[in-house]
C-alpha cells in the first residue's frame, strides 16, 4: 500500500510523457527554447509549432517576484511570532496562517483580480514613476493591469503560509544553550537573533523557499485570473503581458485541436518535471537544517 | 505589618506607557501634515509615512534613554512587528471582501435549485447551486474513500513498522505533496478521457482529487502517529500482542482523534481545488447524483464558469458560490482544530 505514491508518480510521468511524446518527437528541444506557439488548421491541413520557452520565461519571472515579495515577509513574521509576539498573539497568528493555507486557490484569484489588482495597479505606477530607470521596472507601453508583478502578488500571498512555517519549524530548532550564551554575553534580542538564530536557520529558510517556490511554479487558476497570457518573452515585471505554463495549459485547453492537446500534455510533462525537482531539492535541504540542530 | 507588593521592573510603568501614546500621536499629526503638504496622497501614503515617523520616534526615544544597541534592537522587532501585520491584512481583506460580496447574492432557492432551468445570465434570484454542492459533496466522499486508507497505511508503515524503504517512501510522498494540481488534473484526462469512450463524470472529478489529498493525509497522520508515547507500543508488546496487534488495537484507538484530524485537513485542501476539476468533471447545470456516470459539477467549478461568463450576475454568483465554499472549507477546518485541541489535553 505505501508504495501506492510510488505508483502514483511514475504513473503521472509516465502517461504525460507517453502522450506528450509526439510533441517531443517532432519539437525535439525546440519545445524547451521556442518562442513560438502557434496551431492552425488550413483545408484539414494542420500547421504548428509548439515552443514552451516564453511561459518557462514567464513561469520563472512570476514565481520569482513573488519571492522576492514573500521570502522577507514570511522571514520577518517568522521572528515575530517565534521571538517577539505574546503567546495569545502568536497562537492567533498561527490559526490565521494555517487559515491562508486552507483557503481555495480560486479565492486568491477572485480576491486578486477584483481587489488587489486596482490597488496593484496604483503602487506599479509609482515604481515605474520614480525607479522606472532600473530596466527591470520599465515597461515599452504604459499598460500596467494584469502584469506578472499582480500576479507575483497574488502568488506571494499564497505561499508565505509555507515559508512562514517552515522556517519557524527551522528556528525553533536552534539550540537553547547558544541563545542563551548569546543573552549571557549581552546580546540584545536583535543582536541574539543576528549571531545566532539568522546563521542556524538560514538553509531551512532556503528551503522553505525553494518549496514555496515548487508552490509557485504550479500554481494555475490564481495565475490564470490576474495575469494577460501572450506567449511573449517578457522579462518587465510591470508590464501587462506574461505567462506561466501552468495557467497556459488551462488557457488553451478549450479550443485546442488533438495535436495542440497533446502538446500541452507535453507542457504539463515540463512542468511535473520542474516541480519535481524543485521539490526534491528543497526537501533536502530543509531536512539537512533541521538535522544540524539535534 | 507591612506587606510589600512584588516589583515588576521590566514592566513598563505608566509615564512609560505616555511616552509612548505620545510619540504615536505626534507620528499621527506629523503623517497628516507631511501628506498634506506634499504631493503624496492615498491611503498607502497615509500608512507609509505613519509607519516611518512612528518607527523614527520610537526608535529616537530609546536611543536617547537607552542608546544605541537598545534603538536597533526596537528597530528589528517593529520591522518584524510590521511584516506579521502585512501578512495579517490581506486575511482581513479576503474575508472581509467575499462575506460582503457574498451575501448580496443570498436566497432561499440557492440551495434548492439548480442551473438546469435558468442561465448565469438572469436575475440572482434565480437558478441555484444545489448541483454544485452535491457535486463537491461527492468528490469529497469519493476522494476520501480512495486516499484515506492508502494515506493511514503508508503513515502506520513509515512510523510503526519503519521498513527498509521507509526513507524512499517519505522521500516519495513529499514529492507528491508538489505535484502541481494542474498535472495531477490533465494526468487523469491523459491515463482515463483522452482516447477512450469514457466522459468527464463524478468519479473521473475525484480521482486527480484523490492524489491531492493524499500527502497531506499521510504527513499530517504521521506527526499525530509519533505523539503516541512509546509507553503503549512496549506494553502492548509485553502483553505479547504482535506488531500488528499493538498497531490495530493500541496505536490507532489512542491516536483516532488525530487521524480524523488528519483526513478533515486533507478535505480543507482539495475542496476548494479548480484547476483539476476543468479537465476531468464534464462541467453539468443539473444536479446529477450518479457519481459514475454523465457530467457533473462542483462548487469551484461553478465559481470559475460564472467568472469565466464576466457579466455582472454571473461574477456576483461567483462571489455568491465561494462564500458558500469558504463555509464549507472553515467549517472543516474549525472541526480539525477542534480535534487537534482535544487532542493536546
Amino acid at each position: 500500500m505505501s508504495f501506492s505514491s510510488l505508483a502514483i508518480l511514475t504513473l503521472i510521468g509516465s502517461f504525460l510523457m507517453l502522450r506528450g511524446f509526439q510533441t517531443f518527437q517532432s519539437e525535439g528541444l525546440h519545445f524547451i527554447t521556442g518562442f513560438e506557439w502557434t496551431s492552425t488548421v488550413n483545408d484539414g491541413v494542420e500547421t504548428s509549432t509548439f515552443g514552451l520557452g516564453s511561459m518557462l520565461i514567464g513561469t520563472l519571472l512570476i514565481s520569482g517576484t513573488a519571492l522576492v515579495i514573500g521570502v522577507p515577509l514570511s522571514v520577518l513574521t517568522a521572528l515575530y511570532l517565534n521571538f517577539y509576539a505574546p503567546m495569545q498573539i502568536r497562537k492567533f497568528m498561527v490559526t490565521i496562517l494555517d487559515l491562508m493555507a486552507a483557503f481555495p486557490s480560486i479565492l486568491y484569484g477572485l480576491w486578486g483580480y477584483f481587489i488587489l489588482m486596482p490597488m496593484a495597479e496604483y503602487w506599479a505606477k509609482l515604481l515605474y514613476k520614480y525607479l522606472g530607470w532600473i530596466p527591470a521596472f520599465s515597461v515599452p507601453q504604459p499598460a500596467f493591469t494584469r502584469s506578472p508583478f499582480v500576479a507575483g502578488l497574488v502568488l506571494a500571498i499564497m505561499i508565505i503560509p509555507i515559508i512562514t512555517s517552515v522556517s519557524r519549524e527551522v528556528f525553533s530548532q536552534t539550540p537553547l544553550d547558544r541563545i542563551q550564551a548569546a543573552y549571557a554575553l549581552g546580546a540584545t534580542k536583535w543582536k541574539m537573533i543576528k549571531t545566532v538564530v539568522l546563521p542556524f536557520g538560514s538553509g531551512g529558510v532556503v528551503g522553505g523557499a525553494m518549496l514555496g517556490l515548487g508552490r509557485a511554479m504550479g500554481e494555475t487558476v490564481a495565475v490564470y485570473m490576474v495575469l494577460n497570457i501572450a506567449f511573449s518573452a517578457n522579462l518587465k515585471v510591470l508590464y501587462g503581458v506574461g505567462g506561466n505554463v501552468a495557467s497556459m495549459i488551462v488557457s488553451r485547453w478549450g479550443e485546442s485541436t488533438l495535436l495542440e492537446s497533446k502538446a500541452l500534455l507535453a507542457a504539463g510533462f515540463v512542468l511535473f518535471m520542474m516541480t519535481l525537482a524543485v521539490n526534491f531539492l528543497a526537501n533536502f535541504i530543509v531536512k539537512r537544517a533541521i538535522k544540524s540542530g539535534k | 505589618m507591612t506587606t510589600y507588593a512584588p516589583t515588576k521592573p521590566w514592566q513598563p510603568t505608566k509615564v512609560d506607557i505616555g511616552k509612548n501614546v505620545l510619540g504615536l500621536l505626534i507620528a499621527l499629526v506629523v503623517s497628516f501634515v507631511v501628506v498634506q503638504l506634499t504631493p503624496m496622497k492615498g491611503k498607502l501614503a497615509y500608512a507609509g509615512v505613519l509607519f516611518i515617523s512612528a518607527t523614527v520616534i520610537q526608535v529616537g526615544m530609546k536611543w536617547i534613554s537607552r542608546g544605541r544597541m537598545a534603538a536597533i534592537d526596537g528597530l528589528a522587532s517593529s520591522i518584524a512587528f510590521t511584516g506579521s501585520v502585512i501578512v495579517f491584512l490581506p486575511v482581513v481583506s479576503i474575508l472581509y471582501t467575499t462575506i460582503s460580496k457574498g451575501v448580496k447574492g443570498l436566497h432561499w432557492t440557492l440551495f434548492t435549485d439548480s442551473m438546469e432551468n435558468s442561465s448565469y445570465l438572469d436575475p440572482i434570484g434565480m437558478g441555484g447551486i444545489l448541483h454544485a454542492i452535491v457535486g463537491t459533496m461527492y468528490m469529497i466522499i469519493i476522494a476520501s474513500v480512495i486516499s484515506v486508507p492508502l494515506s493511514i497505511l503508508t503513515a502506520l508503515y513509515l512510523t510503526e513498522i519503519k521498513g527498509k524503504a521507509a526513507g524512499f517512501i517519505q522521500f516519495l510522498v513529499q514529492a507528491m505533496s508538489g505535484v502541481p494540481s494542474v498535472v495531477a488534473g490533465i494526468f487523469i484526462y491523459a491515463a482515463l478521457l483522452l482516447n477512450t469512450s469514457f466522459r468527464g463524470s463524478g468519479i473521473t472529478g475525484a480521482l486527480p482529487l484523490a492524489i491531492l489529498m493524499i500527502p497531506t493525509v499521510t504527513r499530517t497522520a504521521q506527526e499525530v502517529l509519533l505523539l503516541i508515547p512509546n509507553d503503549l507500543r512496549e506494553a502492548g508488546q509485553a502483553l505479547g500482542a504482535t506488531q500488528w496487534k499493538t498497531v490495530i488495537t493500541i496505536v490507532v484507538p489512542a491516536a483516532r482523534s488525530g487521524l480524523v484530524t488528519a483526513v478533515i485537513l486533507g478535505v480543507a485542501r482539495i475542496a476548494g481545488e479548480t484547476a483539476p476539476l476543468l479537465f476531468t468533471i464534464g462541467g453539468s447545470d443539473k444536479v446529477n447524483w450518479n457519481p459514475f456516470n454523465g457530467p457533473q459539477s462542483a462548487l469551484p467549478y461553478y465559481v470559475w464558469k460564472g467568472l469565466i461568463s464576466g457579466t455582472p450576475e454571473a461574477v456576483q454568483r461567483s462571489w455568491t458560490a465561494i462564500l458558500v465554499l469558504l463555509m464549507i472549507v472553515l467549517f472543516f477546518f474549525s472541526i480539525a482544530r477542534y480535534f487537534s485541541r482535544q487532542r493536546m489535553k
